[in-house]
């Protein structure tokens, strides 16, 4: 090998070890931090599920549901995590789809939202049921009179589209991880070393088994897009299906799955801010990615005041006798302070943050971020509640205030979806290693490399630079 | 014997070597199937054995699809015929909530196909009778020949360093008991 090849491998080995070595840190190493922050969310989340066994023993009558809104904080927050878990799979598979580069540092950070958000969404059906005991009986299958769940039933068709949804977001965020487990059971002693080697399947690194991760891959991209979209479709038309004013509208579906998007992208931009912080991966999770993902938000922030201006107008426009409480309700009435806060996190205040450039810095785009999922919580109980509470007929009117119960479940769901995120970065590699070889990332050392390859006149091995997209 | 391996710092050194193999293995008395290469990220470009890939993987997902979509479309009717509830004159078997159960279970069945067919044709989980060198997961890439003849396991070894195998190991027996070869034994 020629001396010039040599110091080019040289150089090249040492950086492609020091990624490695970035990225497995969070594993090999834990602080007092990682254990602070577990305890807390632990001790948030524990008063969680002394609620919800309350509520189980006690009944939901703990909770603040009653005639004629028997729709309320836990409906809200099933639709609010089940827009959150759009982060992931969806924009992951679009990247991909799309091969954009920049996406390969991304990509997992945003799958693991998605399953830790449906893991969290999904309990809410169950907590709703208030006798949670029985929640197999959403599962189709003929109960001992032989009667079968109504398949005409929206509610079978979330139960049908999630459980695709999560098996599918699974697969997705997992078959990447096959060979970064392999690299961490290579590194591993003791019993760490076992469980990454029952893990990592005996993953090798052949061209048949990259070649068939790539394909399934391919796969699971084209397929995950349109299950991703037609899950908060379904979510949507639990309510559109419903002859309830303000639901029975055929807008719902796109103007819950750009919603979704929304407030997912906002959810993965603090997560990746919150990540780069914590593990310090300063180097990975770069400025562009902040302001690629910023412009994304710009976008759907755009796209969901359209959506709600164009949902507004129609209803205000038909001013239809039974509409119209509700809308004005939220317009100007009891829901008034709730609605403009909402417009104000999801669209005044964002908007000028993401739209000039200056100010699209990390900082800024988490600050945008956090007021659009404040904003999307609103939204989305701004469509559940007020809507309920004033149904076709005045004498059935009625109000809703949420109890200490639902409150506390809120919360320590919150906490929960925190902490399954924390434990997750502690036994995975945040970052796809070896899609990050493989990517066009670089990190100012590796152009620091590539200009030795350069002045060397030798060629550059494109793989192992990680410059072949 | 059950293998001898060389650990490349680079692709393309270790293409090199694959071809050097290849062109070689009539005179190294080895299959052109036993050659077997290992990265820690996928290698790219010709003459590493990527192109030489094919999978049945899309049209099996494809076909995983119809199964469950058929599958969708058999529960969704079976279950409203078998007690049929009153609809106002509307289909007892309804085309529209029909076709939602049959999309969803045409997914859930294309995707469980692939995961499927992923590991089998992977030939995943596989934890024993398998070559590999932990020093692949710190980005060197292993070329090198399973079940190669011991009388000429000299002259692979030679072959290996010759095209810049930084070390040459063998695996023999089923303990997987590993030894460096030093260039010329």
């Amino acid at each position: 090998m020629a001396p010039n090849s040599v110091t080019q491998t040289n150089v090249i080995d040492q950086e492609a070890e020091r990624i490695r070595e970035d990225l497995l840190r969070p594993l090999f190493r834990t602080s007092w931090r990682f254990y602070t922050v577990v305890g807390v969310l632990v001790a948030i989340g524990l008063p969680g599920l002394a609620a919800f066994i309350y509520q189980s023993y006690s009944g939901l009558g703990v909770a603040g549901l009653s005639n004629p809104v028997f729709w309320g904080f836990y409906i809200t927050n099933f639709v609010f995590w089940i827009g959150i878990s759009h982060a992931g799979t969806l924009i992951s598979a679009i990247l991909r789809l799309v091969n954009a580069g920049w996406r390969r540092p991304v990509t997992r950070c945003a799958e693991a939202i998605t399953v830790f958000a449906l893991v969290i969404g999904g309990q809410f059906p169950v907590i709703h049921l208030g006798r949670p005991w029985l929640f197999f009986w959403l599962i189709p299958y003929p109960s001992e009179r032989h009667i079968w769940p109504n398949f005409r039933s929206p509610l079978l068709w979330d139960f049908l589209a999630i459980s695709t949804y999560i098996t599918g977001s699974v697969t997705f965020l997992l078959l990447p991880i096959i060979p970064d487990w392999a690299t961490v059971r290579d590194r591993s002693t003791g019993l760490r070393k076992r469980i990454y080697t029952v893990l990592a399947l005996g993953w090798q690194g052949t061209p048949r088994e990259w070649h068939r991760l790539e394909t399934a891959m391919s796969i699971m991209t084209v397929a995950i897009i349109p299950v991703a979209v037609s899950v908060h479709s379904i979510v949507s038309w639990d309510f559109a299906m419903a002859l309830v004013p303000g639901w029975h509208s055929t807008v719902f579906g796109p103007y819950f799955v750009v919603g979704a998007i929304f407030s997912g992208i906002a959810a993965l931009i603090i997560a990746m801010a919150l990540l780069r912080k914590f593990l310090h991966l300063e180097e990975y999770l770069t400025p562009v990615h902040f302001n690629n993902l910023g412009k994304l938000l710009l976008l759907m922030s755009l796209l969901w005041f359209y959506f709600v201006f164009a949902e507004r107008l129609t209803v205000w426009y038909g001013n239809e006798t039974a509409e119209m409480p509700g809308f004005w309700s939220v317009q100007r009435g009891q829901f008034a302070g709730l609605f403009w806060t909402m417009v104000a996190c999801n669209f005044l205040i964002p908007f000028p943050i993401l739209a000039i450039k200056k100010l699209r810095t990390i900082t800024g785009t988490v600050i945008a971020s956090a007021t659009v999922v404040v904003g999307m919580w609103l939204e989305r109980f701004l469509i559940v509640v007020p809507s309920l509470e004033h149904k076709f007929l005045p004498y059935n009117w009625g109000s809703y205030r949420p109890t200490w119960v639902e409150i506390t479940i809120m919360v320590g769901t919150a906490a929960g979806m925190v902490l399954l995120y924390v434990l997750f970065a502690k036994f995975v590699p945040i970052i796809s290693m070896w899609e990050l070889r493989g990517g066009e990332h670089a990190t100012a050392a590796e152009v620091a490399a590539r200009g030795v390859v350069g002045r060397s006149g030798a060629v550059p091995d494109a793989t192992l630079l990680g410059t072949n997209g | 014997m059950d293998a001898i391996y060389g650990l490349f710092s680079s692709s393309d050194a270790a293409r090199h070597a694959l071809a050097a193999l290849r062109t070689g293995s009539p005179e190294l008395g080895i299959k052109k199937e036993s050659i077997i290469v290992i990265s820690s990220a996928p290698l790219e470009g010709e003459g590493l054995g990527w192109e030489e890939q094919r999978s049945r993987m899309p049209w099996l997902a494809v076909l995983g699809g119809l199964v469950g979509a058929t599958t969708g479309y058999a529960l969704a009717s079976f279950t409203q015929r078998a007690y049929p509830l009153p609809t106002g004159g509307m289909p007892i078997v309804a085309p529209w909530p029909t076709g939602i159960v049959m999309y969803e279970l045409m997914m859930l069945g294309a995707i469980l196909t692939t995961i499927v067919t992923f590991l089998i044709t992977a030939r995943l989980p596989r934890y024993r009778d398998r070559i590999y060198d932990p020093e692949v997961s710190y980005g060197k890439v292993l070329v090198g020949v399973a079940e190669a003849d011991r009388d000429l396991s000299a002259k692979v070894t030679q072959r290996l360093y010759e095209q810049g195998a930084e070390q040459v190991k063998e695996i023999t027996g089923h303990q997987e008991r590993l030894r460096e070869r030093q260039p010329g034994i």
